[in-house]
């Protein structure tokens, strides 16, 4: 009795000792985790480590956490989809290749958990918190220690995912969990719960950036910059967290029903007792809908910024290009059925829900226009962002292509769960989100570090990327038509084999450009003073991020700059203004570090955990640490402090010092 | 996840022979493809899937994903190619116009809109009018009375019911040719969905809810069918094979499966409805009368008492 209120359902046999693949991951985890500890350990960073970078509420560190969580998980869900790219390729006709069907489950689910969860939205929240308050001229989020709690929360849930794959295993029913597979009936084991637990934990972490974003823009922005002056990686980002405020309770709420369904046998979306299946479907899409626009939007900020820079002249059709962003905001709410044409909706339901969609493509398009012809008569700088840029350009309109034709609800019915789904998603999210961030990622590197990434090893990472797309990709949407569906783990017909052999060659070539990409981090770290930025400007930039050294010092801006226009910092450059104002400098006012948010979300990855596993007593010191902690918080009202103006006059020539030196 | 150690290091051994004889036959087909993609593309992929329709519906569906995608090259194409053109006219070293403050013009951003609302109408249009007339739920437009069948999703093998045949299958479907199919859907597992590409659109098969689907095949021949929604462990497995034959032999078929003496009672069903995996065809003699109906209702009746009772009658066979 005793021992079950205190261990639940869990006990050694939930470890995977069996499992060659599994313990070699584990071991590789286990590795780099005492790696990282032992380091820490040695060079006695623990204090430095706990006060600059856990209690930290500077939203350029807390970004820097998110990209670094974001390449982790990333490494993780590559390497699965690799491997199931590999099974495919050997898996047809007798032969059922290596990786049995729950495990192979096991892969593809957690290959879109990741990707979507734990990859893009922090890859997403920590381009947003490094450049977003740099570029309105901000000292910090509205929230920042809101900010420090969605990082904390997002890195537990990832923690806890991670976790799965050590004790117990995960969810077997693909990313979306659709009942009545997610329920006990037919995943009587804790797959589900892990997965429920870990994408609501980083759903709160959402949500509340989402809200923090919004209020920074709201309210946060210099003087002089109006709405219309914004730059337009603002605007994508202010649509993409209205999206995040309305669709991310959806998402809370049904996946909180699933969970009483499984924890405490409610029968929301049962088979028996009047559970409605296709209430979880309408809402876990009216959430993932605008999921992929809350991606994408910021993405395509981040090319809205970097395509004038290096065609050294303004975005063409400012105005169009806010009011498609706009439209794109509107109509992600009314297009979420086409994910079920096939689920026997009447055709007008459908026909409706097939046009919505295919109207979304018409701002998309303009947008696509407006970039192009912000090339027209410019001068572009072939440098590594503008290169993603251009694969994107490319890869995104054939992406779109795709989608319109999937718009239409009687195609759908032959394309929809097949491999050209699969190819078309991806076409999309590979072409239009990854390639933007990583875009982002180069572009304000610099800002983050103080040095440049090696240009030409980011251009052949690039090369790799885009050209193993179209090999990876290309077989899939040929696979599709083929009549080959997706999340089959073997074939019979050998016809596919080839097909599904350039797609695994395609994933190595990617592989290649991932490999790349780390090569290009050491290199630029060794050779970071032959590669550092000592103007602060070093793609003579438009925008206010480039008025401040590199590093940014930690609150930003000495004198918060006033804007007369759009691209303020390209007027000032040629009317001969200097960057930033002159003159005596003031106290500035920051907030003070606090551990609350790390120790809340470990509070809450515990009441999962425990929950998951059943283990009452452990789930109730959870639960009340949460509510003890946020009281503790609550009463602790040194929230704040001065940076003297000596200081700042200190930090500014030290800036300006290391410039010149 | 308990898996043995014995199973994976042979399965990876497996692998490795596997991979050393795939090897030089990989090369050559990689070699072939790259060549002559788009001779590999037509030689492998017209044998199946939607590119080689048997039926009416599949045939539209086709026509409808060509005429869409030329539709959209027009604006596709040349919007690729002006990326690269102006991404190549006005590089840094080239001597070409630079306008440094040009950022708008009232008649390309008119083309800009324009031009993709063209295209969505004319999409929409077609969207519209496709969507109605082939809706599975709606009978297509051919005479003659639709013939019933009953399509069952189980963990993880599909059962067929003919009831105006009496007969039902698991993971066969023999159909007659030129004759329109009612297919009335349900599922006793979790969600699936019912699709055999070269005859028609596919469709949710759902728990104590009947989708419905309209075919009929244009040829006689063999159709690969499968469940196109993931439902667990098996899924990969549940394939069945479609024969379109000749009306005559089609009534030959079904009065050899009424001899096989293999009733489908209450009981043979609740065995039938036990998980399995890569079941073979069965064939079934007769059919328990309303065995749909109970399938379907037992996720469906409100009364707890009485669900219960009819689950037990499911379960037991009593």
């Amino acid at each position: 009795m005793l021992e079950h209120l205190i261990l639940g359902n869990l006990s050694w046999s939930q470890v995977p000792m069996g499992n060659p693949i599994v313990m070699g991951a584990i071991g590789f985890m286990v590795l780099i985790a005492i790696a990282v500890l032992g380091s820490l350990t040695y060079f006695k960073a623990w204090g430095y480590f706990w006060r600059e970078w856990i209690c930290t509420v500077d939203h350029k560190k807390i970004g820097i956490m998110y990209v670094v969580l974001a390449f982790v998980m990333f490494f993780r869900a590559f390497v699965e989809a690799v491997m199931m790219r590999f099974q495919q390729a050997i898996a047809a006709g007798a032969h059922t290749g290596y990786l049995p069907p729950d495990h192979y489950d096991q892969f593809f689910t957690e290959h879109g958990v990741i990707m979507i969860f734990f990859m893009a939205m922090p890859f997403m929240f920590g381009l947003i918190n490094i450049a977003l308050p740099l570029k309105i001229g901000a000292r910090d989020v509205a929230f920042p220690y809101l900010n420090s709690f969605s990082l904390w929360m997002t890195v537990v849930a990832a923690m806890l995912l991670n976790v799965s794959l050590i004790i117990g295993d995960f969810a077997q029913t693909g990313w979306l969990a659709y009942p009545p597979l997610s329920e006990l009936t037919y995943s009587p084991g804790v797959g589900v719960d892990y997965y429920c637990w870990a994408v609501q934990i980083s759903g709160v972490g959402s949500l509340l950036s989402g809200i923090n974003f919004t209020a920074t823009i709201f309210r946060m922005r210099c003087p002089g910059m109006t709405f219309m002056k914004m730059p337009i990686f603002a605007w994508t980002v202010l649509c993409a967290m209205i999206l995040v405020i309305i669709a991310f309770p959806v998402l809370t709420v049904t996946l909180a029903l699933l969970m009483l369904d499984r924890t405490v046998g409610m029968h929301f979306f049962t088979q028996h007792f009047g559970g409605n299946v296709m209430m979880y479907v309408n809402l876990i899409w009216a959430w993932g809908h605008p999921e992929v626009y809350i991606l994408i939007l910021p993405a395509f900020g981040i090319y809205s910024e970097i395509v004038p820079t290096f065609c050294r002249k303004p975005l063409f059709g400012y105005n169009t290009m806010v009011y498609a962003t706009v439209c794109i905001t509107f109509l992600a709410f009314v297009v979420w059925l086409h994910h079920f044409f096939t689920m026997g909706a009447g055709a007008d339901v459908n026909a409706f829900f097939g046009i919505m969609t295919m109207i979304i493509a018409i701002p998309t398009g303009v947008k696509v226009f407006n970039w192009i012809f912000t090339m027209f008569r410019g001068r572009i700088t072939f440098t590594a962002p503008m290169i993603w840029t251009m694969g994107f350009l490319t890869t995104f309109v054939i992406g779109g292509m795709t989608g319109v034709l999937m718009a239409l609800p009687v195609a759908d019915f032959q394309t929809h769960n097949s491999l050209f789904l699969v190819a078309h998603f991806h076409n999309v999210i590979i072409g239009g989100v990854v390639f933007g961030y990583f875009a982002g990622l180069t572009y304000w590197w610099p800002k983050m570090f103080g040095f440049k990434l090696n240009d030409r090893i980011g251009k052949w990472s690039a090369y790799c990327w885009i050209g193993g797309f179209y090999v990876a990709f290309l077989p899939l949407y040929v696979l599709g038509l083929l009549g080959v569906t997706r999340r089959i783990s073997h074939y019979s017909n050998a016809a596919f084999q080839p097909y599904f052999i350039v797609a695994a060659i395609g994933a190595c070539i990617i592989a290649l450009g991932v490999a790349l990409q780390f090569y290009q981090l050491f290199y630029s770290i060794k050779h970071r003073e032959a590669l550092r930025d000592t103007t602060g400007d070093p793609w003579d930039g438009r925008t206010l991020e480039w008025t401040l050294p590199s590093p940014a010092p930690f609150y930003n801006f000495a004198h918060i700059p006033t804007v007369e226009s759009r691209d303020d910092f390209w007027r000032r450059k040629q009317e001969g203004l200097p960057s930033q104002q002159d003159g005596p400098y003031n106290d500035v006012h920051m907030p003070r570090n606090t551990p609350y948010g790390f120790l809340i979300a470990v509070a809450a990855g515990v009441l999962g955990f425990a929950t998951i596993w059943h283990m009452w007593l452990l789930a109730a010191i959870g639960f009340i640490g949460i509510f003890v902690l946020i009281i503790a918080k609550s009463l602790n009202l040194d929230v704040d402090y001065y940076v003297t103006a000596k200081e700042v006059a200190e930090t500014e020539a030290a800036c300006k010092k290391g410039a010149t030196a | 996840m308990k898996l043995n150690v014995l199973v994976y290091l042979s399965n990876i051994k497996q692998l490795a022979i596997r991979m050393a004889s795939q090897l030089s036959k990989t090369k050559r087909t990689f070699v072939a493809l790259l060549t002559v993609t788009m001779a590999a593309f037509v030689l492998t992929g017209c044998q199946s899937g939607v590119l080689a329709p048997m039926g009416l519906v599949a045939n539209a569906e086709k026509k409808l994903l060509i005429a869409a995608l030329c539709v959209m090259l027009i604006v596709v194409v040349p919007t690729i190619i002006m990326s690269f053109a102006f991404a190549i006219m006005y590089r840094k070293n080239k001597k070409s116009t630079y306008a440094p403050d040009w950022a708008h013009n009232n008649w390309i951003e008119a083309v800009c809109w324009g031009i993709p609302c063209i295209i969505i109408v004319i999409l929409g249009i077609w969207a519209w009018n496709t969507t109605h007339r082939y809706d599975p739920y709606r009978q297509l437009d051919v005479g003659g009375k639709p013939m019933v069948i009953q399509a069952v999703s189980l963990r993880w093998k599909w059962l067929f019911i003919y009831p105006e045949q009496h007969i039902a299958t698991v993971n066969r479907l023999v159909i007659p040719v030129n004759r329109q199919i009612e297919f009335q859907i349900t599922s006793d597992a979790p969600m699936n969905a019912f699709f055999v590409p070269q005859l028609t659109s596919q469709i949710y098969a759902m728990a104590g809810m009947r989708t419905r689907l309209h075919a009929i095949a244009q040829k006689t021949g063999m159709m690969p069918g499968f469940s196109a929604n993931f439902s667990g462990t098996g899924f990969t497995d549940m394939n069945f094979k479609v024969y379109s034959v000749p009306v005559s032999v089609f009534h030959h078929w079904v009065a050899h499966v009424a001899s096989v003496q293999n009733p489908l009672t209450v009981s043979a069903y609740a065995q039938i409805a036990k998980p399995s995996t890569n079941v073979k065809p069965i064939m079934y003699s007769a059919v328990q009368p309303h065995l749909f109906n109970m399938i379907l209702n037992q996720f469906m009746l409100p009364h707890h008492n009485f669900y219960k009772r009819q689950a037990n009658k499911l379960v037991t066979g009593v």
